[in-house]
């Protein structure tokens, strides 16, 4: 299944560096749980819902909101239908797995938790270089931002690390610090295998392929063939009206949940390539909206002051990305 | 005299910033020092991607001390204000003078300020210039409200080896700090001089000059280990300075079978991507290798980190080689063109249409610029074209022959195919580059090919300017019809809005103008670029294009002149002449001007030029007439109108002659001769003579002057 144009690497070498026992690609999930559960975090688990980064996680989005201490850790999976590629792609996938860690208020010694869960992975501080990249993160349709870093392990970017500033234009305060592990490419990593399909899934034989090669081939076709666009279209119609009488109610959560599937029907109408580039933007602008309208609410069941409209501090949510980076 | 030592610790700084930060530091720590009147010797300031530190040698003990006498009201004054004004002072009415003043008594308060400790000073400086502190972008943490680029960690300010008691964003200053994040230990700071050595035993150089030095070495050191070199790149040098406490470059490979895509797209995913250094064989071809900078001397000699590098950028070059054969394999089949239909689905401008329509009304411009001889393959010194004085439309058979013609509207037709090409696709940057490549290898001439590669240049100042006649061409055509497209649109630049760089293509044109020595009037260039729109152009200014784009053409020629030295009102003088606009006679003129006004003789002649148009001026708003010219020899009576009449004889056909073969510097230097004779002429001739056929003769002699001098530039304008 892997894809003949890609070249192997010095996969000898990475042999070479990475003990051949490697933790499985579900022993690094569980690793990191074991890990920051142990630091105090709940350790949640994914949100029943389709999302394009784990950032959407209402445990991230909402949570990192208000005036309450939160820390938490969960896997997320993540779908980005534009990334589909049938399979074919040992690298790009429309559906993977994100790891985050949300601790708010962030704490002083952040970095060296974060470096001790490399350690739990397996990833020698000693023999591996560990550098952090300026990386500032932002999502336009969450209308959140946040400065950092994307982590790199010997210039392969592991983690990104993210102090949040605003989410849905709300300053957070306390500032939340966010981890966001991407679990396959870190896996791929460790293991030392050139093809995502080739990650020993667990130590009983099973690989990522047979777990997830079917579900790739599925879904591309879905995302870019069958997806109806004209049903899809009626459902954005639907999940924003849906929301906003939920705003309307006062019930932040329910609502959020209509914001998040307005989302991802937004990102396989774009995959789908039905939406022009410039009705990309009104698109992110309405769902951005939403999240907005539902965070307006979740703020103000704190009893904390919104923060009075003003020229926003941050970069402008201009540039629209499905994922948004995470 | 003490040693001073202030570092502010962090999480890591952006490496773009940390330059401009220490730079900021010192500032800010100077000027404070300033105000409160410390003096101090030498200070450094720098950064590493986890502190900014600065050492302030020689710092006085204490500021001097100072006494200021302040003025207040009368001693008559009301009793409230004499009281506000002790409030004021902090002084009672005893320790005032009264002085005698010629308004009456006054009382004057003497304020003295003994000096303060350098300690007390610093311990308010420091926390002042923490508050302060501008970053490009900054951030809050934790449960906190204050703002640094990343978490403030530390504070470490030492004053001769002691803690100057301080706090600032929450952090109590004194001399704990962390050596590297991984291989480093914690550090007791003894004192600023003590302060890089200790740091460097926990595996910190704590220069940033020594760690690009360190750097490059390594970097040069670990090439050479396998016969290469690195392509210097000083950009990235600093880069990796400002992500590494302790660097350590390798040397690591990739599959040769990636040299077969070009190397401008490995060279920049290796640049920007990873921030890694190209290496290139004794032949200067690139070389499968690279150089990465490791933060570490890793426990294992760092196999892993080499492993782990090449792992990576194996990735990225499978991706990029992906996408490369895709193209070739495109261009292969159904040469570059194949690309050219997808250009009409992207959008140049809502208003202005998609690519496609723009390439071709470029190739439209190319070919028109080839065979009015607007651009030829001869070098500067071609002849002028027919165009030059705006005679009628060309024909094809002037100018450049017609291969030249068809060449300069094929590569302006390809130039854009690129963009939807896979490989720009991914890498935008080498638009242009990855067009060359693929139109090489579809066979198309070898200057199409390079045409297509540098119609973007120049890019901007200092950028390469083109200078092979159908690069020069495409280049022109497609800046030109930029400028003019978003002009007829009204998205011409204004103030400091320029959202599609119109400014910056400009400059570009007046460039490629000037370097190639392109010969022709701007104005019959902008027409023919213009074209059929120029009526739509009419009706959205209301005004001739001519007027409009020559305008914004001759504020960028001041621009771009001013920044090499050139003065603006000579420009503004040889414009003022009106319909100059060969930019290249334009510059000749000037410089002419220019050279011969930094002599005395020409500031002098300058005067002298300025005030017979003066009187000029006057009489002629008098007599409601315009003098000109001819003179009458029998009614010169005086021997200094006598002798101008010969020199003027001698200068004005010389100085026409000089001026239609376009030699400025001769015209210039016959003008100033006549220096002398006009000097003498406003000393002792009056040129309001009673006699009123004397004095139109007179009038008449300086009409000749200014005759002179405006065929070379419009003297008035000049200042001085």
């Amino acid at each position: 299944m892997r894809s003949r144009r890609y070249t192997r690497g010095s996969i000898l070498h990475l042999r070479r560096a990475f003990p051949l026992t490697s933790l499985s690609f579900q022993d690094i999930i569980l690793t990191l749980q074991g890990y920051w559960g142990d630091k105090g975090c709940a350790i949640l688990q994914p949100y029943d819902m389709e999302m394009g980064a784990g950032t959407f996680h209402p445990a991230t989005t909402l949570r990192a909101l208000g005036p309450d201490t939160w820390n938490a850790a969960f896997v997320q999976p993540s779908r980005r239908p534009s990334d589909g590629r049938y399979g074919e792609n040992p690298n790009r996938l429309q559906h993977y797995y994100q790891f985050q860690v949300i601790l708010k208020p962030s704490p002083a010694d952040l970095i060296d938790l974060y470096l001790g869960s490399l350690d739990a992975i397996g990833i020698d501080r000693r023999v591996h270089d560990i550098r952090f990249v300026e990386d500032d993160w932002e999502s336009p349709t969450l209308g959140a931002w946040g400065l950092g870093w994307e982590v790199w392990c010997d210039g392969m970017e592991v983690t990104q690390f993210t102090y949040f500033q605003q989410v849905a234009g709300h300053d957070c305060a306390p500032v939340a610090g966010e981890l966001t592990y991407g679990l396959e490419r870190l896996a791929m990593y460790v293991q030392g295998v050139e093809s995502v399909y080739d990650l020993r899934y667990n130590d009983a034989g099973v690989s990522y392929g047979d777990v997830f090669l079917k579900q790739e081939q599925q879904f591309s076709a879905y995302n870019f063939e069958h997806a109806n666009t004209e049903r899809l279209f009626q459902h954005f119609k639907d999940v924003s009206e849906e929301c906003r009488a939920l705003v309307g109610v006062g019930l932040p959560l329910p609502a959020y949940d209509q914001a998040i599937k307005a989302s991802h029907i937004f990102n396989l109408l774009n995959a789908r390539g039905v939406i022009s580039v410039a009705e990309r933007q009104a698109y992110i602008g309405r769902v951005r909206d939403l999240v907005k309208a539902v965070a307006d609410i979740w703020v103000a069941s704190f009893g904390v002051a919104t923060p009075p409209p003003g020229p926003a501090k941050g970069p402008s949510f201009a540039s629209p990305l499905e994922g948004e980076g995470k | 005299m003490s040693a001073f030592l202030l570092e502010l610790a962090s999480e890591e700084i952006p490496a773009r910033m940390q330059a401009a930060a220490a730079e900021q530091l010192r500032t800010r720590f100077v000027d404070g020092l300033k105000a409160a009147g410390l003096a101090h010797g030498a200070v450094v300031a720098d950064a590493t991607p986890r502190r900014l530190w600065l050492i302030a040698e020689d710092v006085a003990e204490a500021s001097a001390a100072s006494s200021e006498e302040r003025k207040g009201p009368s001693a008559s004054a009301p009793e409230g204000a004499i009281a506000g004004f002790l409030r004021g002072v902090g002084l009672t009415r005893d320790q005032l003078e009264e002085r005698v003043t010629p308004k009456g008594v006054v009382l004057f308060a003497h304020i003295a300020s003994p000096g303060r400790s350098a300690a007390a000073i610093l311990a308010e400086l420091v926390p002042a210039i923490v508050r302060d502190f501008q970053w490009p972008k900054s951030m809050r943490w934790g449960a906190g409200t204050v703002r640094w680029v990343r978490p403030l960690t530390g504070i470490v300010a030492l004053l001769d080896g002691d803690v100057v008691a301080c706090e600032a964003h929450g952090v109590v200053a004194g001399r704990e700090t962390r050596g590297h994040r991984i291989m480093g230990g914690a550090v007791s700071v003894e004192s600023a001089g003590t302060y890089a050595a200790q740091l460097l035993a926990e595996k910190v150089v704590v220069s940033s000059a020594e760690r690009r030095g360190l750097i490059e070495a390594g970097a040069t050191e670990a090439a050479a280990a396998e016969g290469l070199s690195v392509v210097p790149d000083a950009g990235l040098v600093a880069e990796n300075a400002g992500l590494t406490e302790w660097p350590v470059p390798m040397l690591g490979a990739f599959d040769p079978a990636f040299l077969a895509v070009p190397r401008e797209v490995i060279q920049l995913t290796m640049r920007t991507n990873q921030k890694y250094f190209a290496c290139v064989d004794a032949g200067g071809e690139l070389a499968p290798a690279f150089v990465c900078t490791a933060n570490l001397v890793a426990s294992d000699g760092g196999g892993a980190i080499i492993a782990g590098n090449e792992r990576v950028l194996s990735a990225r070059l499978a991706d990029a080689k992906f996408f490369w054969d895709q193209d070739v394999a495109a261009v292969l089949a159904g040469g570059l063109e194949v690309f050219a239909p997808k250009l009409s689905d992207i959008v140049f401008h809502e208003k202005l249409g998609t690519v496609a329509d723009k390439v071709a009304r470029v190739a439209k411009l190319a070919r028109w610029l080839v065979e009015s001889g607007a651009v030829s393959s001869a070098d500067g010194k071609a002849p002028l074209s027919p165009l030059a004085e705006g005679g009628e439309s060309p024909s094809p058979s002037r100018g450049e022959g017609s291969g030249l013609a068809d060449l300069a509207e094929r590569a302006a037709l390809l130039c854009k195919v690129d963009l939807v090409s896979a490989t720009v696709g991914e890498f935008p940057e080498v638009q242009g580059v990855a067009g060359a490549y693929l139109a090489r290898v579809s066979g198309e001439d070898a200057a199409v090919a390079d045409a297509i590669r540098d119609h973007y240049k120049p890019v901007g100042q200092g950028d390469d300017v083109p200078t092979a006649p159908l690069s020069v061409a495409v280049a022109l055509a497609d800046k030109l019809d930029t400028i003019a497209a978003f002009f007829l649109i009204n998205e011409a630049p204004t103030g400091s809005k320029d959202p599609f760089a119109i400014r910056r293509a400009a400059l570009g044109v007046i460039a490629s103008i000037v370097r190639n020595g392109l010969r022709f009037r701007m104005e019959t260039v902008l027409l023919q670029t213009v074209g059929d729109d120029l009526d739509s152009f009419v009706k959205v200014f209301d005004g001739r294009i001519e007027e409009k784009l020559g305008a914004f053409f001759a504020d960028r020629l001041k621009v771009q002149q001013r920044e090499l030295g050139m003065r603006n009102d000579l420009i503004d003088a040889v414009f003022a002449l009106g319909g100059e606009d060969d930019l290249v006679r334009l510059l000749a003129r000037v410089r002419a001007l220019q050279a011969v006004l930094a002599t005395k003789n020409g500031t002098n002649l300058l005067a002298g030029v300025k005030r017979a148009a003066s009187i000029l001026r006057i009489e002629e708003g008098k007599d409601r007439l315009v003098f000109d010219g001819a003179t009458d020899v029998n009614l010169l009576s005086e021997d200094a109108e006598r002798a101008l009449s010969v020199a003027l004889d001698g200068s004005v056909p010389e100085i026409a002659a000089a001026v239609e073969r376009e030699d400025f510097a001769a015209a210039m230097a016959a003008l100033a001769g006549l220096r002398p004779a006009v000097d003498a002429f406003f000393e002792g001739v009056i040129v309001n003579a009673p006699d009123p056929a004397v004095r139109l003769n007179r009038l008449g002699l300086l009409a000749r002057l200014r005759g002179a001098a405006n065929s070379v530039a419009d003297f008035s304008k000049i200042e001085g």
